[in-house]
């Protein structure tokens, strides 16, 4: 017997631990929970999320038409020319940029939920910070050690990584795609995702690549251990049999290497074709931090922000007709989100500094389609610090994913996200909240207003619950929360508060209604 | 062909390289004159020491060379005190109160466990602890060569003596030390030279002292020694016991065979003269002078060598270039360790750039060399039940990986140091591999706890002592120069950079978070910022296959 084959041979003997992002591993034992999931369809779900490194600008991305005017005044030179704004069906106010007709086309055939305004109180403009923020769903000032991701995978999968894989989950709970290492995926306990232990590892598993090793005996023996490295890893077989259980995928993709984020999704479509259980992908596309040069001199829709918005839609489009070809699409739901969006005002230089509030995108044949929340509204003489104001905060978007996707009960959805967010309808399937066609049927009421409005010190302001839970709240144009005015039950009616401007200086803020599904935003100036 | 061997191959077989015909050096003991970089420094260090750490490479830097080799071939000027017992809250030992030594006491049964450990305990101290000296790395070597098992032996305090003997003779005569070992009673219980009497002659020690321990077993299948000669050399030996009480070794002459013994031809047909009474002890030295004088042993001792320092591999340029002028240094030196270990680590043949980079790490040289250049903290001698404790966690974690330092898998010792023809390679396998990482990654984010204690890697303060940590670009540089032996492709280095970056493209970002910890090194924002990103880093980093080889 070769050597190599004897020690091949032993692998096959041992039990494999878990090369895992993890370290220590914790014995599995069945939970009721994991037992009931495995008999429902629901189990099959899988989660997509889409990292836009770098603060996507929101403004330029899903474009609210009625305010073209005030957004002409405030970034005139990055604007999209009204008439190149693309439609999207029953709304004449918002529409989508130029270079996102496959998006356009998705949403158009029923398939895309896009949430307006989302971001966090006091949101943090650094990138490093903001984006832990997005990837552990703290609080704005909070640091917390897990991601919101890895917080679910360990609900769902207590007692992984010990006894993993196994029967009843053989695959990765997470996989990420693409270079980077998400906290998003860290569990309180141990790592929940897949750690790629080489940068062309995943795709070697699949596409059979090899960096190339010198011919001496350093190379040699570096050969060596990368070999006992893919056969140990103990999910590269699974892996690779899923890849290899597809042999056709959809022509809509672009030319391998053209678009990484399309590359990824390809990767991601045929693994979950190919029969991998594991919940939830993370692949990712950088560049989005467009300080200069956003757009063209030719011309406002080309440049650095149209390709990455064209390579995002063109990648989705792709990935959605892949997945119907491979008849998994009642499996999947994506959901797009960067770490910020972008300032009202552009820069000189053609781009944007670091924002606040944008827009997330949700897609799939299961997901409710529509606008959730709406427009942002922009100051007609907008100053340089002002920001689009949270609508929805980001952890809503995550508990509604996590409560009407992967099914997790309201009552536990604390456990994950560790506070209570409202929750918002956006799956099809399993909407266990408000329907869609309610916030539709309101969008015309006036729920929230303030009067005297411009105000110097004090104001009522008048709201209507349709009972249950209000939240009001007042932010400044920067976002920071300054003021939670109702925090409580109210019952169905009109209520009318007082409220005194305790000192914050003249300007522009933002007066947030939450009940139930339903929230407003609406804008109340204070002057001297 | 079977299906694992299916699986196997269906990883790029059509790219797998052949390395059967690597590039080979010519060199040989011609002193090194070349450039003294941190690259030589550390290949060096890694080789003689457990590890690099920062400052024992920026120290042998500015020394140069000669100094360098000069100062690492001296043993240190101290004895290290012997080990400890720290386990009265487990067991009451009635010979040994808490905080003493249980070396030289009574032997308990119920004691010897933890002896046991306290003995394991102990080394992985000084491994931890070792001075600028090759000393433990040539204690490991000896230790491994002259190899007994705790467990077998089962009584710590031999153990214990034979550890102690290799300690003090490992840059010292090996022709002596072969004469101790012999005499030692942890090894004439080992291999039951003890039982070896002239009414019943017991031929373990006198096999193993010629086939593992001086001269080897053969040449290309040819035997160098014959079945006569381990009757003839066991007969030598006859008559050696142990004093329980003392654990020492006496000579009974009682029990010693006083007929004349003979050789075979490997030895030129020697006779060695029986003896009675107490002169009956001299015909060890008769043996080992015969022994000593084939040609046979200082080749056998500096292919080992070789293969522990340089690589596994030995072609017929390096045997003529290298072994054969180090077998006659050895000889010509009577044996002396240390003119041997200075020609072979001074030598333009251990500098030699295909040398580099091509052992694969043995358990000791990832974890006792990953604490020691991270400058992990271990509980001190004001606590020394903390201490042990957290000395044999390392210990226990060494014996995971396969590497039970005080209990080799037999008298050949580790595998890896001379199983033809994997080598090193066996260090690494499918369990292994990953428990590698699994350390390291728990050294990185959680440490390692015991009994309320607990040892962590502080990557923040790590970095925070490199050059130019607020250079994305320049930091990764300076971590894969002191971490690897070879350079790194740019795609690895783009992608730590990525992480450093969480994927921005300007490095201003990683400046900006890490000048803000410096700023403010009490904030917690800050500092968690850049100690997620570097605990990645850092992770990916000893994750990597490269990580492995030294």
């Amino acid at each position: 017997m070769k050597r190599r084959k004897f020690i091949s041979a032993l692998s096959a003997a041992t039990v494999l631990p878990a090369l895992l992002d993890g370290f220590s591993f914790k014995a599995f034992a069945a939970s009721p929970l994991l037992r009931a999931l495995a008999s429902s369809a629901v189990n099959d779900h899988v989660l997509v999320l889409i990292q836009l490194n770098g603060g996507n600008d929101g403004l330029n991305t899903v474009i609210p038409l009625d305010q073209y005017s005030n957004l002409s005044s405030a970034r005139n030179n990055i604007l999209i020319p009204s008439a190149q704004v693309l439609s999207l069906n029953g709304t004449a106010l918002t529409g989508l940029h130029p270079s996102m007709t496959g998006i356009q086309q998705l949403y158009n055939s029923g398939k895309v939920n896009i949430v307006q305004g989302v971001s966090y109180p006091s949101p943090n403009f650094s990138h490093f910070r903001a984006t832990d923020i997005w990837l552990t769903a703290s609080d704005s000032a909070q640091v917390l050690p897990s991601g919101w991701a890895g917080r679910y995978l360990d609900y769902e999968y207590p007692n992984f990584p010990t006894g993993y894989p196994n029967a009843t989950m053989p695959d990765p709970l997470a996989l990420e795609i693409g270079s980077m290492i998400s906290l998003a995926f860290q569990g309180p306990m141990a790592g929940m995702g897949m750690t790629i232990t080489d940068p062309t590892n995943f795709y070697n598993l699949i596409n059979g690549i090899q960096d190339p090793a010198p011919n001496t005996n350093y190379g040699k023996e570096l050969t060596y251990i990368r070999q006992v490295s893919q056969q140990s890893q103990a999910y590269s077989t699974v892996i690779t049999t899923a890849a290899n259980n597809i042999t056709q995928q959809s022509p809509s993709y672009p030319s391998p290497g053209t678009n990484s984020l399309a590359d990824q999704l390809k990767i991601v479509a045929r693994l979950v074709a190919g029969g991998l259980q594991t919940k939830i992908y993370m692949v990712n596309l950088g560049g989005f931090d467009t300080h200069s040069a956003q757009v063209d001199a030719s011309g406002t829709t080309s440049g650095k922000h149209a390709n990455l918005l064209s390579q995002l839609s063109e990648a989705i489009a792709a990935f959605m007709d892949d997945l119907t070809f491979l008849n998994v699409a009642n499996r999947v739901v994506g959901m797009t989100f960067s770490e910020f969006g972008r300032r009202i005002i552009s820069n000189a230089s053609t781009g944007t500094d670091h924002g606040a509030g944008a827009p997330m995108i949700l897609f799939g044949d299961q997901v409710q389609s529509g606008l959730v929340g709406t427009n942002p509204v922009i100051p007609s003489v907008a100053t340089v610090s002002d920001n689009v104001a949270m609508q929805y905060d980001f952890r809503s978007v995550y508990a509604s994913v996590l409560n009407e996707w992967f099914c997790v009960p309201q009552p536990d959805l604390n456990q994950i996200m560790l506070q209570n967010f409202q929750l918002l309808p956006l799956i099809q399937s399993n909407a266990c909240v408000t329907g869609i066609h309610e916030l539709n049927q309101k969008a015309g009421e006036n729920l929230v207003w303030n009067d005297p409005n411009p105000f110097t010190s004090s104001t009522y302001i008048t709201f209507k619950s349709k009972g249950g839970h209000v939240l009001l709240q007042v932010f400044n144009a920067e976002g920071r929360l300054i003021k939670t005015i109702v925090d409580g039950e109210y019952a169905a009616g009109t209520h009318k508060i007082w409220y005194e401007n305790e000192g914050h200086p003249a300007g522009l803020y933002y007066l947030r209604l939450q009940n139930e599904a339903l929230q407003q935003v609406k804008n109340m100036i204070v002057v001297r | 062909m079977n299906r694992r061997d299916a699986l196997t191959l269906d990883f790029p077989k059509q790219q797998r390289q052949d390395f059967s015909n690597t590039a080979r050096t010519n060199t040989g003991l011609t002193p090194y004159s070349g450039q003294w970089t941190l690259s030589e420094v550390q290949h060096l260090l890694r080789r003689a020491m457990f590890g690099s750490s920062k400052t024992d490479a920026d120290y042998f830097l500015a020394q140069g060379m000669t100094a360098s080799i000069s100062e690492l071939l001296t043993a240190p000027g101290s004895v290290p005190s012997p080990p400890l017992w720290t386990y009265a809250s487990n067991y009451a030992d009635p010979n040994v109160a808490q905080g003493q030594t249980w070396v030289t006491a009574p032997y308990d049964g119920q004691a010897n466990g933890y002896r046991n450990k306290s003995y394991k305990a102990w080394w992985v101290g000084q491994m931890l602890d070792q001075s600028h000296s090759i000393l433990e790395k040539m204690t490991l070597f000896w230790s491994n060569h002259f190899s007994t098992e705790s467990y077998a032996v089962n009584d710590a305090r031999y153990s214990y003596s034979t550890n102690a003997l290799c300690r003090q003779y490992a840059l010292g005569n090996f022709k002596t030390l072969t004469k101790l070992i012999t005499l030692d009673s942890g090894m004439l219980k080992y291999l039951n030279g003890y039982l070896n009497t002239n009414t019943a002659p017991d031929e373990n020690y006198g096999r193993e002292l010629q086939e593992l321990f001086t001269v080897g077993k053969d040449a290309n299948g040819v035997p160098f020694y014959s079945q006569s000669d381990v009757i003839a050399a066991a007969h030598v030996l006859t008559g050696y016991r142990i004093n329980s009480a003392t654990i020492a070794s006496y000579f009974d002459s009682t029990r010693h065979d006083t007929a004349n013994k003979t050789f075979s031809s490997f030895y030129g047909n020697t006779v060695i003269t029986g003896q009675s009474g107490a002169n009956g002890a001299n015909e060890l030295d008769d043996l080992l002078t015969m022994i000593f004088s084939t040609n046979e042993v200082a080749l056998f001792i500096c292919r080992k060598l070789y293969r522990f320092f340089v690589y596994y591999e030995i072609d017929a340029a390096t045997e003529t270039n290298v072994i054969q002028p180090l077998a006659t240094i050895f000889r010509n030196n009577n044996y002396d360790i240390l003119p041997v270990l200075s020609a072979l680590l001074s030598s333009e043949h251990f500098f030699d750039p295909l040398n580099r980079g091509c052992i694969i790490k043995a358990p000791v040289d990832i974890l006792i060399a990953m604490c020691r250049d991270y400058n992990v903290v271990f509980p001190n001698s004001s606590n020394i039940i903390a201490q042990y404790t957290m000395w044999f966690k390392m210990a226990q974690y060494l014996a995971i990986i396969s590497q039970n330092v005080g209990d080799p898998p037999n008298v050949a010792g580790w595998a890896a140091y001379y199983q033809e023809p994997g080598y090193h390679e066996l260090w690494i396998n499918s369990d292994s591999l990953p428990k590698r990482n699994q350390f390291t990654d728990a050294m990185i984010y959680t440490g390692i706890t015991g009994s309320g204690n607990t040892i962590i890697v502080d990557v923040v303060a790590y970095t925070a002592a490199l050059t130019t940590p607020d250079d994305p670009d320049l930091l990764i540089q300076e971590v894969i120069d002191r971490h690897y032996s070879e350079d790194v492709s740019n795609t690895v280095k783009s992608y730590l950079k990525n992480i450093l970056l969480s994927g921005q493209a300007s490095n201003s970002y990683w400046t900006n978070a890490w000048n803000d910890y410096l700023g403010s090194p009490t904030n917690m924002t800050y500092y968690n910022i850049v100690l997620t990103r570097l605990q990645a880093m850092y992770k990916y980093i000893m994750d990597l296959s490269e990580y492995q080889l030294s």
